[in-house]
């Protein structure tokens, strides 16, 4: 979007701007601090955000801290990503009563209140562009996400204070955001005050913005705008190579660091729940006392030995192969399947590992033993 | 030797296209023959002396126990070989091998062949090959039976 | 309440507003009658409550739902020409193929489908044409041979192939060659169907891996029915399905006597929650089998894919 016509407000402004969202009857839905961490919640003003709290993250590893500074996003992310606002942890399908030899079908309405993402960061955007591919584009939409994803009006804050354990612009995702936003915004904390550049993706994007009092952006806080991300970017020191990735995974599936992974890697699945792009889903039926039938969809993992279950046991039956999957899924196969990287870089199954596996450095060691294969996957060739 | 029995026996996928003069040394030690339904081809414990090439119909290579009669271990048709014992001493049948249709054959002495083989070490390592490719494929097929494919753990 | 809720309508008539958005909502099925094909496998015939049966292409699937209990995915085992009930033959492996098998005449079972891709039979004559047209020989009405080779309960999805090529080929020549193995004689499914094909012409063998009183058909592998079977392997399509055992070693045997790769087709399978790519469940590598599959063409990476341990 073009930086020409970006405006400038001030914390006043994204309170109004949260305001006039309210007032259109979008659920207001933003970063909040919860248990300890930047999670998804109710927003109605300013207060409610995570203002003067800072995260700290590397693998394993994730703390808050509040510094009591009037910055509102210099966080990086949470474990909480948007795709549960879109994509709940649970959706009921349908339900049926039984009526004589009949079943009476009965399905729940996909008219949701619009929702409003505020603080969705440029790597969420781009996850949310992963998931559309999935759920949304492809042969058979799901009407849940469809209506939820179609509605949601999205206030993107660019990244000015990435953490350690984010690797977007290996990714391409961030700091900055281009598209896919009716609002972006990047705060600016400099000598001349505490303001934001916003953006405008969107005709009710301006809709919006015309409701809040805003002036016009100067040069200079374009400017500002610009060294906040070429700062982010410089700092994002984590990274991983792209270059022929996928390729490279597809053609190692026999290398020793699977196992080598397999060994700290427990299968919880964490990974899977904070990933803003894993979608793998159940579907359970149940039978209420009096009969009534439902069925519901709830998040899965392929970390689970169920998930890959076929009569008789699991086809994944060692950590191992679970891991291999999860891994080639995100960075080889969902390529195939999808036409697009299955990571954004956000770094949350880094962070939220409780054992600290990050997928870079894994990546980085196939790459670096290329063509290395585990002791018994080949006959006369051994590991090196 | 006839030179009927002899097309017979360059005809048999054992030997297509093996050199006229080996086809001859081997239908020097054949002869032809046909077998009712029913009747043995070869019974477990006998000396093993011949190797019979199937022409046509179908062999049923069985062994018998108690209570359960004959039991079938594996069908061959035409073009099929039965008979290995003849091979390597003891030289004795482990199992039987009965005509299920009107069975005819070429039974090739293994005494004699044993005996060529020997004296044209050429045409023994020739034979050789196309009889250990035969008794791999058949190796193999046994292995994955031994498996219960379509069974209850088998049947993914 | 919501206007889409809890309003009672008739049985089957209940649709989303827009057609293809509920397509995780199964149609209601009477079951119309049932076969016991063997001690584990039973054949249901279903009938839509309302409305019309579906269309499909012989190898694909359906998301079957027996009532307060599950889903499974299980291959439609009818014809598509077929004017009667839409077939499918369950084994049952667990819970929800327990209750399907269970399942007794006026019985409602859920439909969702059919999901997935189809052995490709139009194909199959496509490809043999332009193969003759290129040749520039004269035998344009003579059609390739077709080989189907089924492994147990694997017959099932193949068991409409085989009527369709049957139907078609009566005129066009080209021969349809049909190898089944099973367990042992018990476990043979479709016996009546194999006299028929017998009869409409094809080359029916049908093998056992272990004897039984009173068989006096073939015993051994599928591979060694395979292996004494008459077609032309410059000019024929396979279409295999049983445990990928047996397809890989089907696929071999067939490779091995000069077939192409490319025009062997096997039938894959793994847990298939959704049929409509959503769920995650079914991926095989860069697959997802309910998308991709489960007719894939053992070539390339499908042929990797079944020697690649865990997958």
């Amino acid at each position: 979007m073009e930086t020409a016509d970006a405006r400038l407000i001030d914390a006043q402004g994204l309170d109004a701007v949260i305001a006039v969202l309210g007032e259109l009857g979008y659920d207001t839905r933003g970063p909040v601090v919860r248990d300890g961490a930047v999670m998804p919640g109710t927003v109605t003003g300013v207060v409610d955000l995570p203002v003067g709290y800072h995260d700290e993250q590397a693998p394993g590893h994730y703390q808050l801290e509040y510094r009591g500074d009037n910055t509102v996003f210099a966080w990086a992310v949470g474990p909480g990503s948007w795709k549960a606002e879109l994509f709940p942890p649970t959706q009921e399908l349908w339900r049926a009563t039984r009526d004589g030899g009949d079943l009476t079908f009965s399905e729940p309405d996909a008219d949701y209140r619009p929702l409003a993402l505020i603080g969705a960061r440029p790597c969420e955007l781009a996850a949310l562009d992963v998931l559309d591919r999935v759920l949304r584009d492809g042969g058979t939409p799901d009407p849940h996400y469809r209506a939820r994803r179609d509605g949601a009006f999205i206030v993107v804050a660019e990244c000015g204070v990435p953490a350690a354990t984010c690797f977007c612009t290996s990714m391409g995702t961030g700091p900055g955001a281009d598209v896919g936003f009716d609002l972006a915004l990047t705060e600016l904390d400099d000598g001349a005050g505490h303001r934001f550049v916003v953006r405008v993706g969107s005709e009710r994007g301006a809709e919006v913005l015309a409701g809040v009092s805003s002036l016009p952006a100067s040069p200079a806080n374009l400017e500002g705008r610009r060294q906040v991300l070429a700062a982010a970017a410089d700092a994002t020191t984590r990274q991983l190579s792209v270059d022929g990735l996928g390729a490279l995974l597809a053609r190692n599936l026999d290398h020793p660091r699977w196992d080598e992974a397999a060994q700290r890697c427990l299968a919880c699945g964490n990974c899977t729940l904070v990933c803003p792009t894993c979608f793998c889903s159940d579907v359970r039926d149940t039978t209420t006392l009096t009969g009534e039938i439902r069925r519901q969809r709830s998040w899965a993992s392929c970390f689970d030995l169920d998930h890959s279950y076929l009569h008789g046991g699991p086809v994944r039956a060692t950590t191992s192969s679970r891991y291999r999957q999860w891994l080639t899924h995100k960075l080889s196969t969902w390529w195939d399947q999808f036409g697009t990287s299955g990571c954004v870089g956000c770094g949350r199954c880094i962070a939220w590992c409780p054992v600290g596996i990050d997928l870079t450095e894994e990546a980085a060691a196939i790459r670096s033993t290329d063509g290395a294969v585990r002791p018994g996957a080949a006959p006369g060739r051994v590991s090196s | 030797m006839t030179k009927e029995l002899a097309q017979l026996v360059a005809g048999h996928p054992l030997l297509a296209g093996l050199p006229g003069d080996a086809v001859a040394t081997v239908a020097g030690c054949a002869r032809n023959m046909a077998f009712s339904p029913g009747a043995l081809l070869l019974a477990e414990g006998d000396p093993a002396d011949t190797l019979y090439l199937v022409r046509r119909g179908r062999v049923a290579i069985e062994v018998h126990s108690p209570g359960r009669g004959q039991i079938v271990i594996e069908t061959v048709g035409p073009g099929a070989v039965v008979g290995w014992s003849w091979l390597v001493p003891p030289y004795r049948w482990h199992f039987d091998a009965r005509a299920i249709d009107p069975v005819g054959a070429i039974a090739v002495d293994g005494a004699c062949l044993r005996q060529k083989a020997e004296a044209d070490p050429a045409l023994g390592y020739a034979l050789m090959k196309r009889v250990a490719a035969i008794l791999l494929e058949r190796l193999q097929m046994t292995r994955v039976r031994v498996l219960d494919l379509y069974g209850d753990d088998g049947a993914r | 309440m919501p206007a889409d809720q809890g309003v009672a309508v008739p049985t089957g008539l209940r649709r989303g507003k827009d057609r293809g958005t509920r397509a995780l909502t199964p149609v209601p099925y009477r079951v119309v009658s049932r076969r016991r094909e063997t001690d584990d496998v039973t054949t249901l015939s279903l009938a839509p409550v309302a409305g019309v049966a579906m269309a499909f292409r012989p190898g694909q699937f359906n998301m079957l739902t027996a009532f307060g209990v599950g889903e499974a995915a299980i291959s439609i085992s009818s014809a598509p020409s077929s004017s009667g009930p839409l077939e499918h033959t369950v084994r049952d492996v667990g819970t929800v193929t327990h209750s399907l098998c269970a399942a007794r005449v006026g019985d409602l079972v859920g439909v969702r489908g059919p999901f997935g891709t189809d052995w490709g039979l139009a194909e199959v004559d496509d490809q043999v044409d332009t193969l003759h047209t290129l040749g520039g020989t004269t035998h344009a009405h003579l059609r390739g041979d077709v080989v189907v080779v089924a492994g147990g309960i694997g017959l099932a999805p193949l068991r409409g192939a085989v009527y369709e090529l049957l139907a078609r080929r009566s005129h066009d020549g080209g021969g349809v060659v049909v190898c089944v193995g099973a367990r042992d004689p018990s476990q043979i499914v479709f016996r009546d169907d194999l006299e028929e094909w017998t009869r409409a012409g094809a080359e029916v063998s049908v093998t056992v891996d272990v004897s039984a009183p009173g068989w006096t058909g073939h015993v051994g592998l599928v591979t060694s029915v395979l292996g004494d079977a008459h077609f032309d392997p410059s000019r024929t399509t396979a279409l295999v399905c049983g445990p990928e055992i047996m397809m890989r070693f089907t696929a071999r045997a067939l490779t091995d006597r000069g077939m192409d790769p490319g025009r062997i087709r096997v039938s894959l399978e793994r847990n298939m929650q959704c049929g409509v790519a959503w769920c995650g469940h079914c991926q095989l590598g860069p697959f997802l089998l309910c998308r991709d599959g489960p007719v894939l063409p053992y070539a390339g990476i499908v042929a990797h894919l079944l020697t690649e341990p865990e997958r």
